[in-house]
């Protein structure tokens, strides 16, 4: 995949390196030498979502390197003070299986809803919508634990707040970044009641560990086969009927908690083990789409060597993957052997066997150790900490951790962060913070108090980045020439003039002066010293919202 | 006071000239010339997701289609039913979805490309979208999109901030490079919180004018200019016209505003907009099912945009593309997977509409591509290009699409003359 970040990147290199240039330290202290306050102050914007008041002297005190050893032991560090902030979000502690039968709405619900838009149509006036919404939220109060939306409304406020306000940064960073690579979209089917479990379940307990674990754990996630339709997909010679009675007796095998369709009183019953959702009609057949992006996205990148037939050879080697108990609201992982392709394969030159389960955790295995995905990994880890277009050097280098490693995340970010690369001074501010940054640092530098991260997520979506809303498996992109436009540098400029006087719902600013050193540790260039020194006798909140769009601050 | 800087796009890699007359005069430039010179507008509708081009214009007639289809085929045309195909020449018929679009195909000012395409086999949405907005099938490393390429090419004098605009929260790849190009989100929120006062905003405008060598240098210039050309032409006093009435949600939104924009005279000669959600690999479905909620979506839009605009359509050109095709075969979820060519829709004056246009490479297995797909015989850069130079009067295709001979002998015949 390379190749492609190269495209934007004659424009960007040149930037990075002339970022720095004309832009000093902040009030270098006569006690450290600048250059060691500058590389705090470079690992604090790389390592966390942005220094907030009082960071650059705590990492001095315990001392840089000790302060990023630490960080990559997130375990270790306490958070105790994040756990009464999240309390209100109720959904965030609840299985799968809770969330479906508290927030899905039954089908004579669903239907009951379906019925009133179309009576109200496409062209109703807004008071009729709003009361249709008033009269929807009252039955969800009635018969739901409460409106469906609250499970990814809970998701994105946690995610904000965390990001705020967890003291294990470099934790919430990774997970971010393996949130967007193994991207799943909430606005697909059930994966919005999917979600809670796959960040909490799936990919936070492996954010750390090994890369093939992980891989394999996103593979047997019900958010992930129901996102890219594995699940539906089948040897397309398969008996119709044999898959429903497999199907069926998946789901009776298991003892049912809360049963609420009654179904386990009628076990093997194969007229209940239809999937939900209009799929009665489903006939047996194979589908590419978790083949291929398993490939492309999640390992050895578009540029990792495979052809068409590897995607056609890998979707049969993975046919049989599947969730059932999406009816009952129990979702889980299965492999159906009945919906299996029992044929031998070729994918990448690798004979497969006919093995059931163990032909795709076989490819799974061969994908997580390709030297492709050793490289592709690495240079997407080492685009988000150093450089738009990392040096090569230092890709190579991490690609020989993970393969040395067996594919050892920690280990795989320990060589890209305590690389000389990484705290290169030319690659320092080179980065274009993404909305996501840029919103969560300009709350940590003004040390303003989240009530309701409510707002800062619906402004994350007019800035063009929804949180757990990325549509294509391709996840947010992590490059400026991603996010430098008119409107998106108008979005940033509102929100830092809002947040700063106050005006962002939700969020409280406390009532001191804010000075360019605390929002912008890493300094300011001459030129926007100078516009803010002719405009000093400004109010204080909007000299703090011309800090906080300012050019340097969109930057890390 | 209009200054010219707009036109000097900061990269620092190139200081190129866009024209440097005052903007401001451009409107009534075009009042005084009571229309005899009149801005022609392209409207690029990318439908990100590949949609299936065989559900859209449907070769509905042909036994092959019927047979790899069983489950979502659309059925044969029934008289106008919309249970069925609308039959548009004895072998294609439209999804019933779009026969809001019906009445435009009749009158000739809607046309469609089938077979549409890029000659580069991927299909990954990721590259081939990447491919068709750089213009570059194959060539991961060009920088610019095909649609700046253009702006570069031919400059006006009299170009204004919105010469290129985008109804998105972030600039399409198609649109970046060195030419200005403005996204919104929406006309509405495209201005300063008028609460923080003309030195809030003159302080931003005076840090961004300085930062001259960082990439958000002209991004802000390109900013503050259009925020100000934009309060003085109001185009937010457009209410759409009497008849047009735009599908709820956010793409109806956008083409209603790229209309606004239009009435406005605000100069636009390429507006991009984006639909997603064509990644029908379950539950397609065939006259109802995930494709046709999407298709009436977009079909309400075109009809609406195309009534919003009335006489000015004949200036307007639109075009849809979308990065492949989907697969012949249905797959075992009542959707279909990655395939090659797609079909094009174009609406407008000078369209010779009512009309399937490009060549119909068949569905016999021999004429499929890699054995499974529609084959491409229509490179999307010949319908593009037809458009541009035709519509917008370009003579530059080389530079638009480097490495490609683009030429009129290739050019689907979608326009007249």
């Amino acid at each position: 995949m390379t190749t492609r970040f190269r495209r934007a990147a004659g424009l960007i290199l040149a930037m990075a390196l002339a970022a720095p240039a004309g832009i000093a330290a902040a009030r270098p202290r006569p006690a450290a030498p600048a250059d060691e306050e500058a590389q705090i102050v470079h690992a604090l914007s790389r390592l966390t979502f942005g220094p907030r008041p009082g960071d650059v002297d705590a990492v001095r005190a315990i001392g840089l390197e000790e302060w990023i050893s630490r960080q990559l032991r997130p375990e270790r560090i306490a958070d105790g003070a994040l756990a009464p902030r999240l309390a209100s979000l109720s959904t965030l502690s609840l299985s799968t299986a809770e969330i479906l039968r508290g927030y899905d709405p039954p089908p004579a619900l669903k239907k009951e809803i379906q019925k009133r838009r179309a009576e109200l149509g496409d062209s109703a006036s807004e008071e009729d919508m709003r009361k249709a919404r008033r009269d929807l939220a009252a039955e969800y109060k009635d018969q739901m634990a409460g409106p469906p939306r609250k499970v990814v409304e809970d998701l994105q406020q946690a995610k904000l707040l965390r990001a705020v306000y967890s003291e294990r940064q470099l934790d919430e960073v990774l997970v971010d970044f393996w949130m967007n690579h193994f991207n799943v979209f909430a606005g697909k089917g059930q994966d919005r009641y999917l979600l809670t479990s796959y960040e909490r379940d799936v990919v936070r307990p492996h954010a750390w560990g090994r890369f093939e674990d992980l891989l394999r754990a996103t593979a047997q996630s019900p958010a992930m086969l129901f996102y890219l339709d594995n699940w539906l997909s089948t040897d397309p010679n398969a008996n119709v009927d044999d898959l429903r009675r497999a199907m069926a007796e998946e789901n009776g095998m298991r003892p049912r908690r809360g049963n609420a369709t009654g179904f386990g009183r009628r076990r093997g019953a194969a007229s209940q083990a239809r999937p939900p959702q209009g799929q009665g009609k489903r006939k047996a057949g194979l589908n590419e789409n978790y083949a291929r992006e398993i490939m492309e996205l999640h390992t050895l990148g578009v540029d990792g060597g495979y052809t068409q037939k590897d995607v056609t050879e890998l979707a049969r080697c993975l046919t049989g993957w599947t969730i059932v108990g999406l009816r009952q609201n129990d979702p889980r992982f299965v492999f159906l052997d009945a919906a299996h392709d029992h044929g031998d394969k070729v994918v990448l030159g690798h004979h497969i066997k006919s093995n059931g389960i163990k032909e795709g955790e076989e490819m799974i295995h061969v994908l997580a150790t390709h030297p492709a995905t050793a490289r592709f990994i690495s240079y997407k880890l080492a685009r988000r900490f150093v450089a738009d277009e990392p040096p090569a050097a230092l890709v190579d280098r991490a690609a020989a951790t993970f393969r040395k490693t067996d594919g050892d995340i920690r280990e795989v970010v320990r060589t890209i962060v305590t690389s000389p690369e990484f705290s290169a001074p030319a690659y320092r501010q080179a980065k274009v913070k993404t909305p996501f940054e840029f919103v969560v640092s300009a709350v940590r530098a003004s040390g303003a108090e989240v009530r309701d991260a409510g707002p800062m997520a619906q402004r994350l979506a007019q800035m063009g980045m929804p949180l757990y809303q990325q549509q294509p498996p391709t996840g947010y992109k992590d490059t400026a020439d991603a996010w430098v436009s008119t409107s998106g540098l108008l979005a940033r400029l509102n929100f830092a003039l809002d947040l700063a006087a106050g005006r962002l719902r939700g969020v409280s600013m406390p009532s001191r002066d804010l000075p360019a050193e605390q929002l912008v540790p890493a300094g300011l260039s001459d030129t926007t010293r100078k516009t803010l020194a002719a405009e000093s006798n400004l109010d204080p909140a909007r000299m703090a919202g011309l800090i906080l769009g300012s050019p340097e601050f969109q930057r890390r | 006071m209009v200054s010219r800087r707009f036109f000097l796009k900061s990269s620092g890699l190139a200081l190129v000239a866009f024209g440097a007359a005052p903007r401001a005069l451009v409107r009534s430039v075009y009042a005084a010339e009571g229309g005899a010179r009149r801005q022609k507008t392209l409207v690029v509708v990318f439908q990100r997701g590949a949609m299936d081009g065989l559900n859209v214009v449907a070769p509905y007639a042909d036994p092959i289609y019927r047979r790899f289809r069983p489950t979502i085929a659309l059925p044969a045309p029934r008289g106008g039913s919309r249970e069925a195909a609308l039959d548009l020449d004895g072998y294609f018929g439209l999804h019933p979805s779009l026969e809001p679009l019906l009445p435009l195909w009749k009158d000739g000012t809607l046309a469609a490309v089938q077979a549409v395409g890029s000659p580069d086999p991927t299909r990954s949405h990721f590259d081939a979208q990447d491919f068709m907005e750089s213009g570059t099938p194959g060539v991961k490393s060009t920088e610019d999109g095909w649609i700046n390429r253009h702006l570069q090419c031919a400059s006006p004098a009299e170009a204004t901030p919105f010469r290129a605009v985008s109804l998105t929260p972030t600039l399409p790849r198609s649109l970046a490079g060195r030419a200005p190009a403005v996204a919104m989100n929406s006309i509405r929120e495209f201005d300063l919180r008028p609460s923080a006062g003309p030195r809030v905003a003159s302080g931003f405008e005076g840090m961004y004018e300085g930062a001259v060598k960082d990439v958000l240098h002209g991004t802000g210039q390109e900013t503050f200019e259009a925020i100000q050309f934009l309060k003085k032409s109001d185009p937010s006093r457009y209410a759409p016209s009497a008849g047009a009435e735009y599908p709820r949600g956010r793409y109806g939104d956008s083409l209603k505003q790229v209309a606004q924009l239009i009435k406005a005279d605000v100069g636009v000669e390429v507006a991009f907009t984006e639909i997603g959600g064509w990644d029908h690999h379950a539950a397609e479905g065939g006259v109802q099912g995930q494709l046709a909620q999407r298709l009436r979506e977009l079909g309400l839009s075109l009809a609406a945009f195309q009534k919003d605009l009335g006489d000015r359509m004949q200036d307007v050109v639109l075009v849809t593309l979308t990065e492949f095709g989907r697969t012949v075969h249905e797959n075992g979820n009542r959707g279909t997977d990655h395939g090659h060519a797609s079909v094009s829709l174009v609406m407008g004056g000078g369209v010779r509409g009512g009309k399937v246009q490009g060549r119909w490479p068949g569905l016999e297995e021999r004429s499929l591509y890699e054995a499974r797909d529609l084959a491409v015989t229509t490179d999307f850069r010949d319908l593009l290009g037809e458009l541009l130079t035709r519509h917008l009067g370009d003579r530059d295709l080389a530079q638009v699409f480097p490495g490609y001979a683009a030429s009129p002998s290739k050019f689907p015949g979608v326009m007249r003359g």
